[in-house]
């Protein structure tokens, strides 16, 4: 993206210091290019799957895959789209844009960071290979319960285990990064409470990945001695219990849904004051709701198993502390908007995507608040109205946030305009594909459809057909965006140093396309 | 401004790429190699793993050598800021934040054990009915000597060895600590006597640990296999003794480096950070200590 | 504020239902109210808190884009400077916590009903295996396996789909109205979950445990749920179908199952008194086969990749028939092969070995009489 070639062995062939380029980098944009490329190429694979699936479901009956192989979509498209499309990108935008945030020459540990990125196309190239493996994919969805993973697992689930512990790895390492990164190169009169927000939103994302992804390990890992070592954690006969593994599991799914949002947020918090021309209203208060958002994602995991049989001491627990949860993303919510009142508004692309984000979370949100009613739960959940809710929040939350911020940013990045009417077009075909994809999914939930399911009865069949007609919609728009970042790194209307006139931070501050080397000696802050 | 030094940014590096490729080998290999254990899809896969894992962490050692030579050289040409010290310091604690919550997923898994899934197999709480209609033999006691499925196992007596290891390892925390003062005082005779005797202190404990693991599979039956007290026993130690032996490594290779005269009072990051995760496997133990053999 | 968040609703669902299709019912955009009270409590929580979450994200909404058509910058060019009001924040922190105390307690109430099994009078002990459901009536000493009827045809999409498509099963279980009725689930491999919406009813069974349900529903009629946990291949075959009857109907008609059971045991009796010839096992074997062996084996005994062998010239079918006996009556532990000695009756259990070692190109010739899986029993 951007050219320069002072660390690069001269004298080479061009594709061998192409390589080298891109391999042995140390650059924190360079490995932000990288990750969000990975990114967006697993986005395409985990899609491709949806596309799949929903074209099976688009009528009753069975007619493009089995029954074994739609389980290994779905559990593939899960997995993928959360560790492999949302975690790289936002890690790879937290590359790009921190050290320009807090005004430091690059991250803290850079060899670090080339590994952590490096670790990642291996880890899915595994995940990918077990789909071409004698019995197939992991088949057990992505939350991989046991027994239905340790005694019935297919063979390839030792090769997703192992997977899952380099992603674990990789992340792990790209979170300390991030920490050391905000904790110690900020530059001078950067005080923590002056920090932009997406910076502020990914502190906490990196504090929740430490915290969570070794967990995640320690899951898999007993999965492991389960299948393999005679260990009895999942088995009741020697005294465990199937639903330790989902206990466990949560402990660590549920901080892992608030990584997938949390530096959304903190990209809308930082796109709409921009377009705005208005300050982030409530900055303090944005970030104490952040962290409560993180310290009560630790203690709500229960309601993901409420029909699990657990006691009702612990069902109330839960519902309450889930509950919770609603009012700091509420605050969050009410202070978009009041950064918006009175504000001087316009709707460039980036403005478009962070408001899609924040109406459409918002119904995602609520429909969370409603799975937290215990009773009502009973329900709901499993079905496709869970799936409804998991959309709502991931779509709009991850994948329009990411895409707001990369048409946000994009300018700075490359030193070029992208076309802004292509990018009003792919805004609005992918609003309207989502809403008409997944809206319908909570009708069909409430109905009784259960989730994870290759077939369904016959009174289902209208919405489905409709799902599946927004689902290709959906996917249309991706290539409209693929078109759009490739047309603007090629070339363009040059943009500013400035790019958006409602724009404060230090990265404006800077040329586009970004130097190289961005503050090769701080910055002073006031 | 330019009070501030120039933070140090390494240009380009192969060690990242080798240590990638080092993983994915161990990982991939790995999956292959645990399913020849299992006679049900042995036949599966074929047998590709062995090599391959075998492979991968040589190749993991050798980016060790490589990754970390190349940081020594450079602090030792005086590269490392004192900002870039922080970073590395941070970055330690991070990383031992991390293994502090690996380790908590199988404490809770203990807990979890002992307090909820025994005892509701036999009918604890609201669950009358599973005792009645799937374990009605079955007993909550712990350790488990029997399990609903109907496998014995005797106990680990806290006592013997594994009190001697706990002797062991907090005594280790205090000489590594020793060593550390005496480094601060650039005393270098005491610093590398005391480092010797933690590493083999250290030694010693794995040696004692795996006396123990032979006594408790041979005598005890007390095998991985044998319910949930087994697995929890072996997990816990298990994992617990692989961080020793990480450990004790590490301090190993401290010892030699303090042999050829590295680390000076006010730069000698790698080995605070060594004796850091000393700490951590110390104090892990104690609750090893107590949760798995004592109480 | 019922009868407006109730207003509000309804106008949501007529339009989504004009929007969306003329003949799809209403009870399609609706959670079902369902047959017993418990169920139509539920769905008064859902109606209340989807009431509140449309009120709540209306202002919200309403309020944006107001911001959005007045404040855009040709209306508005001159940004406002404020950035900061704690006593907004206070408020906007405190009237949702009043909003969610509101709804905390009506559902905290009908939790702790939904919790209560004790005094039933009926105990349904349900045990899930894959993909299929065994009910045991614990007082009355009877059970019998709910399985799928829908036939292959119509899922391969060769047959028109009958109306209960994937809802229909061979032996519903049946149940009285009026009677508080517990169900204790539990499963013999993964974890299934039984779920009857009308009920309100949604447990997983999990194997090695027990959990408790219970329920007591008001209109006699037969109502279909679903398998709502992923237990493998077959998890969208795994109906519930119930069939509620009056108490008296209900009452006799335990008393016909425990005479079917009699004149099952007398009919094992006959079975096993004399010797069965291949022409007359190998329909009653297919028949066996295509039911309850065909979804894993395949019609055709091929199989399905290495996890489910193909029986065609498979070692156990070719080989002894004793190793054949044992296989299919008691399984193979940690497989998804189950015990089949407890599902089926000692003629159908002959008939499907029969079949088996003759069927595909096997042609070991040997026939199995019933009397011989009587005394492998
Ligand atoms: C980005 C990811 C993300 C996010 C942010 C959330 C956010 C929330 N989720 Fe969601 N959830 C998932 C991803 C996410 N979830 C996924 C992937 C699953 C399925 C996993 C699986 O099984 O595969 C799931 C499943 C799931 C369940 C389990 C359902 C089931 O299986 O039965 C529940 C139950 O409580 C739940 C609740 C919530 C709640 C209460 C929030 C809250 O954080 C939402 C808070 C936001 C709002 C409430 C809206 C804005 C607030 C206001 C406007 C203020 C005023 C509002 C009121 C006072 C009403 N979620
Ligand atoms: C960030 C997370 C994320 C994202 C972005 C998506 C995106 C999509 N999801 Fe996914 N989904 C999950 C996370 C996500 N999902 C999770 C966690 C589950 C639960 C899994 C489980 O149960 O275990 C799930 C489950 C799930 C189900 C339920 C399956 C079931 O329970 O049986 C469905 C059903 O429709 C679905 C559909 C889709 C669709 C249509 C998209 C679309 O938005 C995808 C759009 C993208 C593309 C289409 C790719 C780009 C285009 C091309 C590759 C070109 C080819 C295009 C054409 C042929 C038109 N998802
Ligand atoms: C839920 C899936 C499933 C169903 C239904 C099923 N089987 Fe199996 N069967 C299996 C699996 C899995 C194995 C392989 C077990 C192993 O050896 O790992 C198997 C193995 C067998 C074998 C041994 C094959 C060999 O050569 O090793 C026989 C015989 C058999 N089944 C007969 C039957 C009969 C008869 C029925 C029906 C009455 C039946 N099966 C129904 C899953 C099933
Ligand atoms: Cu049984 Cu799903
Ligand atoms: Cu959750």
């Amino acid at each position: 993206m951007i050219a320069h070639a002072e660390n690069i062995p001269r004298g080479r062939h061009p594709l061998v210091q192409f390589i080298a380029r891109w391999v042995l980098t140390t650059n924190h944009k360079e490995i932000g290019t990288l990750y969000l490329c990975l990114s967006f190429t697993l986005f395409m694979i985990a899609g491709a799957m949806a596309m799949l699936f929903r074209l099976e479901l688009a009528q009753p009956g069975l007619q493009f895959v089995t029954a074994n192989f739609y389980n290994q979509t779905v559990t593939l498209h899960g997995l993928i789209m959360v560790f492999g499309a949302v975690m790289p990108a936002f890690v790879g935008l937290a590359n790009w844009m921190i050290p320009m945030m807090i005004g430091a020459p690059d991250m803290a540990l850079p060899r670090l960071n080339n590994f952590s990125f490096w670790i990642l196309p291996f880890a899915f190239f595994m995940l990918l290979s077990t789909l071409f493996m004698e019995g197939g994919a992991p088949n057990f969805g992505w939350t991989l319960y046991a027994p239905l993973s340790t005694t019935y697992g297919p063979p390839s689930t030792d090769f997703l285990i192992f997977g899952i512990h380099l992603m674990g790895i990789s992340s792990v390492l790209g979170a300390i990064n991030i920490i050391v990164t905000i904790f110690n190169l900020r530059a001078p009169g950067m005080t923590l409470m002056k920090m932009p927000l997406f910076v502020w939103t990914w502190l906490i994302t990196a504090f929740l990945l430490i915290m969570v992804m070794p967990v995640l390990a320690g899951a898999v890992t007993m999965m492991l001695t389960d299948r393999h070592f005679g260990t009895s954690f999942f088995s009741a006969a020697g005294g465990g219990d199937p639903l330790l593994f989902q206990h466990v599991f949560w402990f660590f799914g549920h901080p892992e849904v608030y990584i997938l949002i949390l530096p959304g947020f903190g990209i809308a918090s930082q796109i709409i004051p921009t377009f705005s021309r208005k300050k982030l209203f409530g900055y303090r208060s944005m970030v104490y709701a952040t962290v409560s958002i993180a310290i009560l994602s630790f203690i709500v995991w229960g309601h993901h198993m409420f029909a699990t049989g657990m006691p009702l001491v612990a069902e109330l627990f839960f519902m309450y502390a889930t509950m919770l949860i609603a009012i700091p993303t509420g605050v969050k919510v009410f202070n978009w908007v009041a950064t918006m009142w009175r504000g001087s508004l316009t709707f460039e692309t980036p403005m478009l995507f962070a408001l899609g984000f924040v109406v459409m979370f918002t119904i995602g949100g609520l429909s969370g608040l409603m799975l937290a009613i215990v009773p009502a739960d009973f329900q709901y959940h499993d079905t496709f109205f869970v799936v409804a809710h998991l959309h709502y929040v991931l779509y709009p939350g991850a994948i329009f946030a990411t895409m707001g911020a990369v048409y946000y940013w994009l300018p700075k990045w490359t030193g070029n305009m992208y076309n802004e009417r292509l990018g009003k077009i792919h805004f609005w075909i992918a609003v309207v594909g989502l809403n008409v994809t997944f809206f319908p999914m909570h009708f069909v939930g409430l109905a009784g459809m259960p989730r994870r399911i290759v077939d369904y009865s016959l009174p289902f069949s209208d919405l489905n057909l409709v799902s599946s007609i927004g689902a290709g919609f959906l996917g249309l728009s991706q290539l409209l965006f693929l078109y759009i970042v490739v047309q603007t790194i090629r070339g363009g209307e040059k943009a500013t140093d400035q790019v958006w006139e409602g724009a404060e931070g230090l990265e404006w501050t800077i040329p586009s396309p970004a130097p190289h080397h961005t503050f090769e000696t701080p910055p002073h802050v006031e | 401004m330019s009070d501030t030094p120039r933070y140090y940014v390494p240009h380009s590096s192969v060690w990242p790429i080798v240590g990638s490729v080092a993983l994915f080998l161990t990982a991939f290999g790995a999956a292959n190699f645990v399913q020849q254990s299992t006679v049900k899809v042995a036949t599966a896969t074929g047998s590709f793993g062995a090599p391959i894992f075998y492979t991968g962490l040589a190749l993991i050692a050798f980016m060790m050598f490589g990754w970390f030579g190349t940081v020594i050289r450079e602090s030792l040409k005086g590269m490392v800021s004192g900002l870039l010290d922080r970073s590395y310091r941070m970055a330690m604690f991070w990383f031992i934040v991390s293994e502090v919550m690996f380790f908590a997923a199988f404490f809770g898994t203990l807990f979890y054990a002992r307090i909820i899934s025994v005892p509701w197999l036999a009918g604890a709480g609201s669950n009358l009915e599973t005792h009645l209609h799937l374990w009605p033999d079955f007993a909550d006691t712990w350790p488990l000597f029997m399990t609903p499925g109907g496998t014995a196992t005797e106990a680990m007596e806290a006592w013997g060895l594994p009190f001697i290891n706990t002797v062991i390892l907090v005594t280790s925390s205090v000489t590594v600590t020793f060593a550390h003062w005496a480094l601060k005082k650039n005393r270098r005779l005491p610093l590398q006597i005391w480092l010797a005797i933690t590493v083999i202190l250290g030694t010693t404990f794995v040696v004692l640990q795996a006396i123990e693991y032979i006594d408790a599979y041979n005598e005890l039956g007390l095998t991985l296999g044998s319910g949930i007290y087994g697995s929890t026993f072996f997990m816990l130690t298990g994992f617990h003794g692989a961080h020793v032996t990480l450990g004790a490594t590490m301090l190993a290779v401290m010892w030699l480096r303090t042999l050829k005269g590295h680390f000076t009072p006010d730069n000698h990051f790698a080995f605070e950070a060594a004796s850091w995760y000393w700490h951590f496997v110390d104090v892990i133990w104690l609750f090893l200590f107590t949760f798995v053999y004592w109480f | 504020m019922t009868s407006i968040t109730n207003r509000v609703q309804s106008f949501l669902i007529l339009a989504v239902l004009w929007v969306f299709s003329q003949n799809a019912s209403a009870q399609m955009f609706d959670m079902r109210r369902g047959v017993t009270d418990m169920s139509q409590r539920v769905q008064s929580l859902h109606h209340l808190i989807f009431g509140i979450c449309v009120v709540v994200g209306a202002i919200v909404f309403i309020v944006m884009f107001y911001s959005i058509i007045a404040h855009r910058r040709s209306k508005h060019p001159e940004p406002a400077k404020f950035h900061e009001s704690t006593a907004v924040e206070v408020v906007w922190t405190l009237i949702p916590t009043l909003i969610l105390i509101g709804a905390a307690v009506p559902a905290t109430m009908t939790l702790i009903d939904i919790e209560d099994n004790s005094d039933a009078d009926l105990t349904v002990l349900i045990t899930a295996s894959q993909w299929k459901w065994h009910y045991q009536y614990v007082e009355a000493g009877i059970g019998f396996y709910s399985n799928l009827t829908t036939p292959l045809e119509q899922i391969n999409n060769v047959d028109p789909k009958g109306e209960y498509y994937l809802l229909e099963v061979d032996n519903p279980l049946v149940l009285p109205t009026n009677l508080k009725v517990r169900f204790l689930t539990t499963s013999d491999d993964v974890i299934h979950s039984w779920w009857v919406p009308d009920f309100a009813v949604k447990q997983d069974a999990i194997p090695g445990f027990i959990n408790e349900a219970w329920t007591r529903v008001n209109t006699p009629g037969v109502y279909r749920g679903q398998c709502t946990e992923l237990c493998g291949m077959n998890h969208a075959f795994m109906p519930v179908v119930v069939e509620v009857r009056s108490e008296e109907d209900f009452l006799s008609w335990i008393d016909d199952q425990r005479l079917a059971n009699e004149l099952a045991g007398e009919a094992a009796v006959a079975a096993r008194s004399r010797d069965w010839t291949m022409a007359e096992l190998m329909p009653m074997g297919e028949d066996v086969f295509l039911t309850h062996c065909a979804t894993c084996h395949q019609p055709d005994g091929m199989g399905q990749g290495i996890k489910y062998p193909a029986l065609a010239g498979g070692v156990i079918p070719t080989g002894p028939v004793e190793a054949h006996l044992e296989r299919v009556m008691n399984g193979l532990a940690e497989t998804e092969m189950q015990a089949w000695a407890p599902q089926l009756s000692d003629l159908e259990l002959a008939a499907v070995i029969t079949y088996e070692r003759n069927a595909w190109g096997n042609d070991t010739g040997d026939v199995v009489q019933p009397l011989t899986v009587y005394s492998a029993r």
